[in-house]
Order: structure tokens, then C-alpha cells, then sequence
């Protein structure tokens, strides 16, 4: 029946539901990867980020939080120009780490 | 000519106290301990390690013990009451006796801040929401039913810290490092446990502080979520289901988790309080007692012969702690000796 | 769970409520929704209580709902509800007891306001005698009525003639409570309990023999929330808070859900309704819904009012399993029936949802 409104779908994230594979082998293949503090030095040099929405910060969140579409949406996005490798506090080697997640599916196997 | 006679109370033989006692003695005084509890220690021999060397507590509290076994020490002693003469302060005991003295020393430390009264995280009311002391004393004693193989672990920072409506709007300072210290352990303790720390800003002041916190997310996997925990539920199979918001990502975020450790933060002895309104020493507006100033002389009071030592002014780390210990022993020894 | 917590927590919530001489104002919407509601509060209060409870037909909306929906301005919602201060104090009385917890709020709410502002009073004061004349005394005692019913709980539980227990097994009847946001959220030293475990209705449930289930969206509003409702392009906002609420319910297995609202018991009732029509789910058992009562259905179920006088053909939810349950006798024939015993119309069937 059509009542002219409907269940919206909630915007939470659910910790117990998320899959962290791929996140979990970008860690054992780059364990820096973790270091991350989320300070956003890398989205804001990004050379990419404002037109196309390109985070290295909103990548390694949003693989922490299952949203691996977006995750691949700002990886197409990249330039590998490695402006954020240069900036990054903690010394993570970003230009690295999104070159390791291209090779990874969304189980986090190896596939290229 | 140096006056070795004065006598010289300390109230509260925590690491404050001990250590100050131990300086004065070494500086040929004989301090008195007035100590309400049935042991010496304080909070720091109920702890298990301590940051950032993860050494046993006991390697501090136990030498400190042993170096001053020779201080007379009033265990289960409570003051009742100070008055304030001329020079002196008389203070009235709880086993009736009297101490005259020239010198006091406020080492009366912190109290945990009641984790009931954050009634929305259920502490006390959900079996599986447990304090940081809690937690010290289940590594202690491993001797806690509600820690049983947990598979899943977050840790609430600021608990009653930075908080206006719970009554203290100050930083705890040490819970942002024995929250992760303790992450740690837990991840020692149980490895496939996925671990959470809910916080609102990380704050890692202290020498190798900021090791722990990359040692703890990149060897631990213990996950960071900016945003503090709004409510605590408890689901069908008693585990508890914990909202946030996840700060970082913009949006609500949700988990089960089989223990909820609360980072109880600290907040000044209200017996402290009450003994530095009896004898007009101030009290600041955090709560905590008033230093003459906050730079170069936290020790002292605002009256002669009053002075302060450790978390009676304000959250302070073991070694702030034992550093103002030894300040305040200097401190006394320099107004014992003032030419009057 | 830790009842003994639960117990510390409400030993700091207890607020004074006189035992009799109440000046009783109704709800604007509850006679709609659950129209025998607030007739068997009274019956209950008076007849069988013997409490002094007087009303009178000169009461009006207290403006809550146009106050919440921002359509006027809360002054003018002041001089309506010194209006109704002023009908008390010429009744002479000095208790005031409200039906609607978002009259309860206002009414709190604007005492708090005047409490700080006195000068706010002092104008409101001279637009009521502008307006018509009056003149007020503020009262003594605000209570909501759930608040007379949970002081009363003993009283009637030893008149009781059913207990909330399943008659088949002896076990208690698993009870969710479900407070209104205005009750206690904006002053919780204002509700019985507090506001994170609030007991004026969980007391009701335990005196009467049911267990109270504490399920994590407990705390939750029903998504009623005035402007979402009333806009049907925000409906949906209001009707996935109380799925929200029934998802985190289910595993529970609940009996039933009391409420203390107007709009509560409403929406957790019709909801069910909408959203199996829209998903196919039930949350009762047997394809059932689970029955949302009002404390005021509860306590006449419990002391042995007809379940159709007390209004339960009104509800969308089959009240017949629960009854069942109980083991309340009831007449089948009777349901439809109107005050002069003949037939109302019978609602027609939805397509999920089993009704009786």
C-alpha cells in the first residue's frame, strides 16, 4: 500500500555489521596505514580533493566503516600525484597505501 | 640555626604524601602521616602499571613503603577537624588525640569521579559497564565475572571530565593515556577482542605518550572513534549496545560490545575541601584547592604554613606528582627556617 | 541488569505528590485517540478511591501542540495556561494534575520560565486581566496524572482483580514502558524516577505483577515530534523512529507497551499497522501487533473494568491475545457495540496485521 511517505533508512553505522576486510589486509600489507590521526593534511593538499572529492583521511575512515563504494569513488579520483605522502605527519606513505588498495577487493583478497 | 623540631603534618599517605615524607625525613624532620585508610599507597598502589614504562606500581609504592616505615604514621586516622592559632594549626583526630604542628601539607589527593552519576551510561544499573578501577583491580586480581573472554571492548573517555552539567568542566589529564594503556592490556589479555576508544580530543601531553597511541593503533588495531558515547542500552543477551557520533565521518555509529570500560575521571577530595574551608585556605573555582599562583608556586597555599602536594590542586601524573612532592618538602623546609 | 542500580537512581527521583484535592485538566487529543481513558481516571480516582478530583468545562487546550508546532508565539501560551491557573484558583484548589504530558511540560516549563523571569509573570499577569479578568494563584503541586496513578499503585493492586501474569504459566506479563518526552527530558527532578530510568510507569507494572523489559532504545521518542507528523512530506521521519523502537524491542518478546503520552500510544499503535502494511513484519506474536495501552487501560484492565468500556475497540493492535493471556473475561459480540448497545460500524481488516 502506498501511505505517500515510507521507512527512511537510517544513516548509523552499525560497528557489528561492518566489514573490515580490506581494511584489515591494507593493515598487514601497510601496517603506517593505522596511524592515522585524521588530521586532513592530505585531503587539503590534495590536488584532487575539490573537485572530485578525494580524501586519503575519508579513505582510510570510510574503509573503517564499510562504505567501500565511496571508498572506490575517490580512489578513481587520484592522481598519484603524492602531495599527501609529502605533508602526512605521521610519515604514512599514502601514495603507497592507495597503490596497495587498488590490488584489493572489497574482501580484501589480492586480486591484481 | 636550622630548626629540626617543628612537627609537621601530612594529610593523606598516597604517593604524595610518602614522598614527602620520605624528603622531609631526609631532611631531618620528623614528619607525622595521618592516613584515613587501613594502608599507605592511595589510588596508586590499587593500580596495576603504570604509563608510560608500563612498570608494576608496586615498584614505586613498594620502595616508597619501605623508605618511610620509619615516619610515624596514624593509619585509619581521619582529621576531624583543623583549627588555626597564631603560627600553628591544631589538628583534632579521629581517635580523639590532638597534633600541634608548625607545617601543614595537603596530600589528600583526588576522588574518582562517580561514573552513576553519568546516568546514561548505566554504571551500576548494566552488569557489563565497569570503571577504570574496576579494570586495574580485575588485572590485579583477575577476580571479576563481568570480564569473561570479551570479544568486543570500547573505553569512554571523559567520564565526569570536561563535563559543566556533571560539575567538572576540567580535563582529568590522565585518562586519554590509561585508556589507551589500558586498550593495550586488553588487546594483551585478548587478542581477537576488536577494541574501541570513544573520544572527544586525544590529549597526549607526556613523555612517550604519543608512542602509545601509534603503538596502539598500528601493533594493537585498537579503533579510535572521535565522539563521545551518548547512551549505553542494554541488549537482549546482556551486552550492552553504545551510541555515538562518529565525528570524523559526520554520521551516528552504533556497537555491541561485551564490556564498557568508563574513564572516570578525577575530581579533588571533598575532605580536602572542607579541612581548607575550616582554616580559611582557598578553595579554586574547579573544585580543587587554590595554589598561591599556578606557575612557580603550585606547593604553596594561600596561608603560611599551609602547603600542597599532588591532585589536591588539579589532575596531576605519577611523576608531577612526586615532583611537587619533593617541591613541597623543599618548600616547608625553606618556611620552617625563614628568620621570623 | 542490575535492579538494585535502578533503585539508588530512583531514591534521587522522588518528587512530593499530595495524596488528594487535585484541580484535574484533559487532554486535548487523548478523547479521540483513547476516549475512555480519561473518564476511567476519574472513576478510578473518585469512585473507587474516593480522591477529591474536580474538573471544570471552562478548561481549554493549554496551547502545548501550537506552542510545538511554532505557531504562536510562548507568551501566548502563558496567558492560556494562566488562564487555567486562574480556573483553579477560583475552584480553590491548589494541585494541579494534567492528562497530557506535553500540557505537564508546558506547564513546567512556563513556572521554570516565570521562576527566572519574574517580570515575564508580571506581564503575562496583566494580559490574562486585560484579556478576561482574571486572576491567578500559580499551583502548589503539578502533577501528571500517571503520577497519581503510580502513587495509587498499591491502593490498587489490592483491588485488583486480575495481576499482569500469564494465567497459563504464572509468569509475569513482559511489560515495555514508554515515557513521553516531555514528562521528564526537560526537568527530570520533575518525573517519579528521573529521566534515564524513569519509574512512574515501571512502578505501576511491578505493583501489578508484570516485569519491566529494558530494551536499548528505550530512551527513544516515539517519533511523534509534532511538525514531523503533522507534515505528511515528514511522516516517514515519524514513523521509522517507532519501527526503530519496535526492531530494538523485538527480541524481548513484549506483552504489551504502557505509555503516558497522548501521542505514544497513538503512534506506537497505528504504526504497526503501516509499517506491516509496509513490510510485511508483525511484532506480537502469531502475526498479532502488541498491544500499546494507556496507564489508565491498565490499571481498569487490572481492576476489572470491561476491556470495550475502557475503549480497547479504539485500538488498531488486538487487545483480545493479551486479555487471553490475562485471562480477562470479555464479550466478543460487545466490541462494536456503542453506548446505546447498537452496532457501530466494524472497522474493515488489514492486509498483515491479524486483528480479532
Amino acid at each position: 500500500m502506498d501511505f505517500g511517505y515510507q521507512i527512511n533508512p537510517s544513516s548509523a553505522v552499525n560497528l557489528d555489521q561492518v566489514d573490515r576486510r580490506r581494511y584489515d589486509a591494507l593493515v598487514r600489507l601497510s601496517p603506517d596505514a593505522a596511524t592515522c590521526m585524521g588530521c586532513g593534511s592530505c585531503s587539503a593538499t590534495c590536488t584532487s580533493s575539490a573537485w572530485s572529492g578525494m580524501s586519503v583521511r575519508k579513505v582510510l575512515l570510510g574503509l573503517q566503516r564499510g562504505r567501500d563504494a565511496e571508498v572506490n569513488r575517490m580512489l578513481s579520483a587520484c592522481m598519484l600525484c603524492g602531495k599527501c605522502t609529502m605533508v602526512c605527519p605521521r610519515g604514512i606513505n599514502t601514495r603507497q597505501l592507495i597503490l596497495t588498495l587498488c590490488r584489493l577487493d572489497k574482501n580484501g583478497e589480492v586480486v591484481r | 640555626m636550622v630548626n629540626r623540631q617543628p612537627v609537621i603534618s601530612i594529610i593523606g599517605a598516597g604517593i604524595a604524601g610518602l614522598e614527602a615524607a620520605r624528603q622531609l625525613s631526609a631532611l631531618g624532620y620528623k614528619p607525622v602521616l595521618i592516613e584515613k585508610a587501613p594502608v599507605v599507597g592511595g589510588h596508586v598502589a590499587e593500580w596495576n602499571r603504570l604509563f608510560p614504562d608500563m612498570s608494576p606500581s608496586e615498584d614505586l609504592t613498594g620502595p616508597l613503603r619501605a623508605q618511610t616505615a620509619g615516619v610515624r604514621t596514624l593509619l585509619n586516622t581521619e582529621v576531624a577537624s583543623i583549627n588555626r592559632l597564631k603560627d600553628e594549626y591544631n589538628l583534632i583526630l579521629s581517635d580523639g588525640s590532638s597534633l600541634l604542628c608548625q607545617a601543614v601539607l595537603f596530600a589528600t589527593g583526588f576522588h574518582l569521579f562517580d561514573a552513576s552519576k553519568k546516568e546514561e551510561y548505566g554504571y551500576g544499573i548494566y552488569d557489563r559497564v565497569i570503571t577504570n578501577r574496576d579494570l586495574e583491580a580485575w588485572f590485579n586480581h583477575k577476580d571479576d565475572r563481568r570480564i569473561d573472554h570479551p570479544k568486543a571492548v570500547g573505553f569512554v573517555h571523559c567520564v565526569g571530565s570536561r563535563d559543566v552539567k556533571a560539575g567538572n568542566a576540567q580535563c582529568s589529564k590522565v585518562c586519554c593515556i590509561t585508556a589507551i594503556k589500558e586498550a593495550i592490556e586488553i588487546k594483551e589479555e585478548f587478542p581477537d577482542a576488536e577494541v574501541y576508544c570513544f573520544y572527544m580530543d586525544l590529549r597526549l601531553f607526556g613523555k612517550k605518550y604519543e608512542d602509545f597511541y601509534i603503538k596502539a593503533q598500528r601493533d594493537y588495531g585498537i579503533h579510535f572513534i572521535r565522539g563521545r558515547v551518548s547512551e549505553v542500552g542494554e541488549a537482549v543477551d546482556g551486552r550492552v549496545v553504545v551510541k555515538a557520533e562518529d565525528t570524523l565521518n559526520g554520521k551516528p555509529i552504533k556497537v555491541t560490545l561485551d564490556l564498557l570500560v568508563l574513564m572516570a575521571g578525577i575530581v579533588c577530595n571533598p575532605d580536602a575541601q572542607h579541612y581548607a574551608r575550616e582554616i580559611g585556605v582557598a578553595v579554586d573555582d574547579d573544585g580543587f584547592l587554590k595554589s598561591r599562583n599556578n606557575v612557580d608556586a603550585i606547593t604553596e597555599s594561600s596561608r603560611p604554613g599551609v602547603f600542597f602536594a599532588g591532585s589536591c590542586t588539579g589532575a596531576k601524573t605519577v611523576p608531577e606528582t612526586l615532583a611537587e612532592a619533593r617541591s613541597a618538602a623543599l618548600a616547608i623546609h625553606q618556611y620552617l627556617n625563614k628568620p621570623r | 541488569m542490575i535492579y538494585q542500580g535502578k533503585q539508588k537512581i530512583w531514591a534521587d527521583y522522588q518528587k512530593e505528590i499530595p495524596d488528594d484535592h487535585w484541580f484535574y485538566v484533559r487532554s486535548c487529543i487523548r478523547q479521540n485517540f483513547f476516549p475512555a481513558s480519561e473518564k476511567y481516571f476519574l472513576v478510578i480516582c473518585r469512585d473507587m478511591l474516593g480522591r477529591d478530583i474536580f474538573e471544570t468545562e471552562h478548561h481549554t487546550t493549554c496551547a502545548g501542540i501550537a506552542y510545538h508546532c511554532d505557531t504562536i508565539p510562548q507568551e501566548t501560551a502563558m496567558t492560556v495556561v494562566a488562564r487555567q491557573f486562574a480556573l483553579m484558583t477560583e475552584a480553590g484548589y491548589e494541585n494541579f494534575v494534567t492528562s497530557c504530558i506535553t500540557s505537564f511540560g508546558n506547564y513546567c516549563e512556563i513556572l521554570e520560565t516565570w521562576r527566572e523571569f519574574p517580570e515575564l509573570e508580571a506581564k503575562i499577569r496583566e494580559d490574562l486581566w486585560k484579556a478576561c479578568r482574571r486572576e491567578f494563584n500559580k499551583p502548589k503541586y503539578i502533577a501528571h496524572a500517571s503520577d497519581l496513578v503510580y502513587k495509587f499503585r498499591g491502593e490498587i493492586a489490592e483491588r485488583a482483580k486480575y495481576r499482569l501474569v500469564a494465567r497459563a504459566t504464572g509468569e509475569p506479563l513482559r511489560i515495555v514502558e514508554h515515557i513521553g518526552c516531555h514528562y521528564a527530558k526537560m526537568f527530570p527532578h520533575k518525573g517519579v524516577g528521573g529521566a534515564e530510568y524513569p519509574c512512574v510507569l515501571s512502578g505501576m507494572a511491578e505493583a501489578w505483577g508484570g516485569q519491566v523489559i529494558d530494551y536499548p532504545e528505550r530512551r527513544h521518542c516515539c517519533g511523534y515530534g509534532f511538525r514531523q507528523y503533522h507534515i505528511k512530506a515528514n511522516r516517514g521521519y515519524s514513523l521509522s523512529n517507532t519501527h526503530k523502537k519496535f526492531e530494538s524491542m523485538e527480541p524481548f518478546h513484549p506483552d504489551m507497551i504502557i505509555t503516558n503520552c497522548p501521542g505514544c500510544p497513538y503512534f506506537l499503535d497505528r504504526w504497526q499497522y503501516v509499517i506491516s502494511e509496509m513490510t510485511g513484519k508483525t511484532y506480537g506474536q502469531n502475526g498479532y501487533g502488541i498491544p500499546a495501552l494507556t496507564y489508565e487501560e491498565l490499571a481498569g484492565l487490572v481492576l476489572g473494568i470491561d476491556p470495550w468500556d475502557l475503549g480497547f475497540q479504539m485500538h488498531q493492535v488486538a487487545i483480545e491475545p493479551l486479555l487471553d493471556k490475562i485471562g480477562i473475561p470479555y464479550d466478543p459480540a460487545r466490541k462494536y457495540l456503542g453506548v446505546d448497545e447498537k452496532k457501530i460500524k466494524t472497522p474493515g481488516l488489514p492486509t498483515t496485521l491479524k486483528c480479532c
